[in-house]
């Protein structure tokens, strides 16, 4: 048991240290609920014009974007989490140093990004979410059931988030710098997490085509099961199918980079 | 200097370029999903909306190209190295200016321009001379208008030392919010984005004017050529912010 010890204590680290900036915080809750009433009047223009888009109503479209606001630090969407640390360690050879730790790399830094999101969801998140259900109609179920089967969700969605990341960190050590990954973390997350539209209302085979892939389990499923348009069961398998086969993925390509793996010195 | 430094590494510097196309195209692209399921938004058509975006994201471009670095600032505010830009010889906001300097944000300029173009020889107007004219002068003011945002958020960022978003909030929403024709949003959210921060006039008021709708909260016709004075009031009342910060600024001292 001592090694969950250790990694609830990273993971309580991650939380402290987003914790530590509380004017960032107050910040990034301002900007996320500005966004969130611009989006909102977009959505509603949108669905005003073709009522049922996507199969929502207009209060699920509203709801859909307070909880795409609340999500998006949580999830790091756009990039932002561990992996920026790890990237950076992995360009000047810090990375050195935690593989000889005795700890696994994975877990590690899976451990401190499970406290960065929570602290995101509870400091930035909850906020803009309770600001759009106060002032904007929405569809939020009455029900204990469906709140309980949102978090499992929540919990898969954050695993599905850090295995993307991870991939994406790992892919410095063949890279040397991490800022074109970054970009191309930032577009995948943004279009294909559904930030930009429901991914519902993708149309044609694009949008079937978006809803398979590993970015539907971080908004898209989450909302859906809150707003009892899917099958809990569903979801969780759709999000922890993908959660294993990434994170197995990272699993192989860290230990492919650590038996051939040059540090950079510095 | 910060243009040789990102060259260093190639492939990366590729993919970040590219990868800035795409970031800023994507508003773009999300336009184009919403239009591939209606005809219009809040009544406006597809290259209507298109204007508005190629003179929101192109000006707002000009002004991240020259004042971008502005976010910075709240981090070299903490580290102490702000300090360093004030001993040098050079002004101030120059160097903040020219802090992390990428030329990777000419993807932004240009992928607003492109649609920009295209919006101009799509959207059916009757032109005059006085509306060809506009066009540029939408752009230049606009940016004008973005680049006093960027510095009276600078302004901000010395008294508050930690929130560069909320900075965020004003220059990446201001330009997202002016992607959308001003009919889509609430009257008290329109008219706090014309008098309180004038950002309607980036392109919402002249825009109206060339594409011959009248504004929204019934504005009298000339405000449509008040752009570049409504500028000019901006960078004036952001310039006073800069130095008057500037003038407050308590080093961390670390």
């Amino acid at each position: 048991m001592g090694s969950g010890r250790l990694y609830a204590a990273v993971a309580a680290g991650g939380f402290r240290r987003y914790a530590t900036y509380r004017a960032a915080t107050v910040a990034g809750v301002f900007t996320n609920t500005v966004f969130g009433v611009i989006l909102v009047y977009t959505y509603l223009a949108l669905w005003d014009e073709k009522p049922h888009l996507g199969g929502y109503d207009q209060a699920q479209a509203v709801t859909y974007v307070w909880l795409g606001q609340c999500l998006y630090a949580t999830l790091a969407i756009q990039g932002g989490g561990a992996e920026k640390d790890l990237m950076e360690r992995i360009r000047t050879g810090e990375i050195a140093v935690d593989l000889y730790r005795p700890a696994d790399l994975q877990l590690w830094w899976l451990a401190g990004d499970v406290g960065r999101a929570l602290f995101q969801m509870l400091g930035r998140g909850v906020v803009p979410f309770v600001f759009g259900a106060v002032f904007f109609p929405m569809a939020l179920p009455t029900e204990a059931g469906r709140w309980a089967a949102f978090v499992v969700t929540l919990l898969l969605a954050t695993l599905v988030s850090f295995a993307i990341r991870y991939l994406a960190a790992l892919s410095v050590f063949w890279l040397m710098d991490g800022m074109g990954v970054n970009q191309v973390l930032m577009v995948t997350g943004i279009f294909f997490s559904g930030m930009v539209l429901p991914l519902n209302a993708f149309p044609g085979v694009f949008g079937e085509i978006v809803r398979v892939l590993p970015w539907a389990a971080q908004i898209q499923m989450p909302a859906d099961v809150l707003m009892g348009e899917t099958d809990p069961l569903g979801a969780f398998v759709f999000q922890a199918a993908w959660a294993v086969v990434l994170l197995g993925a990272g699993r192989l390509m860290q230990s492919a980079a650590t038996r051939r793996v040059v540090v950079q010195g510095g | 200097m910060w243009v040789r430094s990102s060259m260093t590494y190639r492939a990366s510097f590729v993919v970040t370029v590219f990868g800035n196309l795409t970031v800023t195209g994507l508003d773009f692209v999300g336009i184009l999903l919403m239009f591939s399921q209606v005809d219009s938004l809040g009544g406006w058509s597809l290259p209507e909306v298109a204007f508005l975006y190629g003179l929101s994201v192109t000006s707002f471009g000009i002004a991240d190209l020259a004042l971008g670095s502005m976010d910075v600032l709240g981090a070299r505010m903490r580290d102490g190295s702000f300090d360093t830009l004030l001993v040098r010889p050079a002004p101030v906001l120059a160097q903040v200016g020219a802090d992390r300097f990428a030329l990777r944000r000419l993807g932004r300029i240009t992928q607003g321009a492109v649609v920009l173009g295209w919006a101009l020889a799509s959207v059916d107007v009757d032109w005059s001379a006085a509306k060809v004219l506009l066009v540029p002068v939408m752009v230049v003011s606009g940016a004008a208008i973005f680049s006093a945002v960027f510095v009276a958020g600078a302004a901000f960022q010395i008294y508050a030392q930690d929130a560069a978003e909320v900075q965020n909030a004003f220059t990446y929403g201001g330009t997202t919010l002016l992607q959308y024709p001003p009919s889509v949003f609430g009257k008290e959210l329109v008219r706090g984005v014309t008098f309180m921060l004038p950002l309607a006039f980036v392109n919402w008021v002249p825009a109206a004017h060339v594409l011959g709708r009248p504004y929204p909260i019934g504005l009298p016709g000339w405000a449509a050529f008040a752009s570049p004075l409504v500028a000019v009031a901006c960078c004036v009342l952001a310039g006073l912010a800069w130095r008057t910060g500037l003038r407050s600024y308590r080093s961390t001292g670390s």
